[in-house]
């Protein structure tokens, strides 16, 4: 192996041969990095955590293009508009339906003290509105009737079972009688602990302050073959723009992600915990590979001494980097699958690994390593070679 | 024929303000080509600076350094790098690298000239010239001081240097030992007509030597 890479390099690797030399102290080296890796790992997957969650209820929309009032930031948090934009979206060639959609919040209190805090969805039994619930909407005709996500947090397993079973399950809803006929899947977020979806009618006498006649989303679904954008431009001439604002599903999405990441104390606070982490990698890197060259300064004033020059030093200095960003690479990597697996069971949330994110932590190391390496044997360019004996 | 080494009107200082010590005063002398010339003197007396300055490893303050044709004061990194190739160096401390092996250390001293091809093989031989052929693939932990010392013999005369600057080599060695080093650099370099300046304390060694300069206090002792 010692001749392969000999003759790869050029010479002999001298920088391989420093760090295998010296079991105990690569060892601590390679998980140091791993442990930078693990840090960046984390808190990339908080924040893609974040993202993926705000998605999952646009997922959730049978909707190719979403009408909104224009101080609507995320899903859930816009004022009503009113339920004649529906009527207006309609009469716009190319749209083929339109539904009107309510959100509410509501805390889920047990007996026992346990909690949840609900996003809920009023829909129209009539119309479609949520995938999930095609075939089976016409249940939330009955007064009270609504069904609940299966992935909300702290529900207890015996009420899906009982759902699944196909027994109705009946709890107070902050003072008010609601009956669970089944359920579906949408996924908790950061703000929230699941979905609750109800008819309109069950919604507004839920909710006493809100009216039939002022739903917060109106879900529009174009004619098969239209481009969403062209079309939602098209809504957008008829529609009053002082209280309604169209845009097609994926525009909404990237808005209110970024919305949530870049507004939203908790996305600040990911993308600092971003920040932050890639820094204490760096410094970890940093101290690995300068600690290193500061232990053989000895040696390379030998071999400056010799006639080597200091390309020949960077060049045994980014081979460490290399072996050590990939080797460390590894237990960084496995310990954030763990972890992710950890938190994805713990709070309810996907914390997933997408590819793009693995290369670009392996990709940043190197280069974090690299610049460390080249950084770390400064001084050995400066110095005589006999000042370091 | 320029001698190998010429030496004008050199000092040097260290330290920097109020610290700053003279430690070099006007040396002058020039050192033909072939020659075994042993540098004496008190410890202090500058023996190891004048050497460090006339092997590149220190820059020149003021005065003038050449050595084999080339001035190394004010020469640039590059000029100093390449210098160094035709030099070989043997240190007070044997200054081995620790992780790699004997071989691997002499290879170090051919591979700066550019990829040599059968430069393992040739390292070899240099060890063999000074004995440690069954000790090629030991690292230093494992060699004893006067086996680790003839390595770095090895080392600096595998690059077929010009001229071969020795710091005190016999001072880790008992007296058999540092006899058969300096006997061998001798040997070897009247073989290949390089030109050696040896620093040392060893009265026994001065028999071997073409020529003896002495320092004291800085300055140069005349003959």
């Amino acid at each position: 192996m010692i001749a392969l890479a000999t003759r790869l390099l050029g010479r002999l690797p001298i920088g391989w041969l420093q760090l295998a030399h010296r079991r105990g102290r690569f060892l601590a080296a390679i998980l140091g990095v791993g442990f930078a890796n693990l840090l960046v790992f984390m808190q990339l997957g908080f924040m893609g955590a974040l993202t993926s969650t705000v998605g999952l209820p646009y997922a959730a929309l049978d909707a190719d293009i979403l009408i909104q009032a224009p101080d609507a930031n995320t899903l859930t948090d816009g004022s009503p508009l009113p339920r004649q934009r529906m009527l207006d979206a309609l009469a716009v060639p190319g749209v083929i339906a339109a539904a009107p959609v309510f959100m509410g919040k509501l805390e889920w209190r047990s007996a026992d003290g346990s909690a949840r805090s609900l996003d809920v969805m009023g829909v129209d039994p009539r119309l479609p509105s949520l995938r999930a619930l095609e075939g089976r909407r016409e249940v939330l005709t009955l007064p009270g009737a609504a069904f609940i996500d299966r992935a909300t947090r702290n529900v207890p397993p015996e009420v899906f079972a009982a759902l699944d079973a196909g027994t109705p399950q009946r709890f107070e809803f902050q003072g008010r009688g609601l009956t669970l006929h089944g359920s579906f899947t949408i996924g908790g977020s950061f703000s929230g602990d699941g979905w609750l979806v109800m008819s309109d009618q069950s919604f507004v006498s839920l909710f006493r302050n809100r009216s039939l006649h002022a739903p917060n989303l109106v879900l529009v679904r174009a004619a098969p073959g239209k481009d969403a954008a062209a079309l939602a431009a098209r809504i957008n001439a008829v529609l009053p723009s002082a209280d309604a604002v169209a845009r097609p599903l994926a525009t909404a999405l990237a808005r209110d992600t970024a919305f949530q990441t870049t507004q939203r104390p908790v996305g600040i606070i990911f993308g600092m915990g971003v920040l932050m982490g890639a820094l204490v990698g760096l410094i970890i890197v940093y101290q690995v590979l300068s600690s290193d060259v500061a232990d053989h300064l000895r040696e390379y004033a030998t071999m400056k001494a010799m006639g080597y020059r200091q390309g020949f030093f960077l060049g045994i200095i980014m081979e460490q980097a290399v072996v050590l960003a990939s080797l460390g690479f590894i237990p960084g990597s496995v310990m954030a699958y763990g972890l992710y697996a950890l938190l994805t069971a713990v709070t309810g949330i996907d914390v997933l690994m997408p590819p793009e994110r693995l290369l670009g932590v392996l990709a940043g190391t190197v280069v974090m390593c690299v610049a460390s390496g080249a950084l770390a044997t400064r001084r050995l360019a400066r110095a005589d070679p006999a000042e370091l004996f | 024929m320029e001698p190998a080494i010429t030496v004008r009107a050199l000092d040097h200082h260290f330290g920097e303000g109020e610290a700053r010590r003279q430690v070099l005063f006007g040396v002058e002398f020039d050192i033909a080509r072939g020659a075994l010339v042993v540098l004496m003197g008190a410890s202090g007396s500058g023996k190891t600076t004048l050497l460090t300055l006339l092997g590149g490893l220190r820059s020149v303050q003021a005065g003038s350094v050449r050595v084999l044709g080339r001035e190394m004061a004010g020469a640039s990194a590059r000029v100093l790098a390449e210098a160094r190739r035709r030099m070989g160096f043997i240190f007070q401390a044997h200054n081995l690298h620790e992780s790699l092996t004997a071989v691997q250390n002499v290879r170090l001293a051919l591979d700066v000239h550019g990829a040599v091809p059968e430069a393992e093989a040739a390292a070899a031989r240099a060890l063999s010239l000074v004995g440690l052929e069954d000790r090629l693939h030991y690292h230093p932990a494992r060699l004893s001081g006067g086996q680790k010392q003839r390595v770095a013999v090895a080392r600096a005369l595998a690059g077929s240097p010009e001229i071969i600057f020795a710091d005190e080599p016999t001072a880790a060695l008992d007296a058999e030992n540092g006899l058969a080093v300096v006997a061998l650099l001798k040997r070897l370099g009247a073989a290949r007509g390089t030109t050696t300046l040896m620093v040392t304390h060893d009265n026994r060694v001065l028999d071997l030597a073409d020529r003896i300069l002495t320092m004291r206090d800085g300055r140069l002792m005349p003959a």
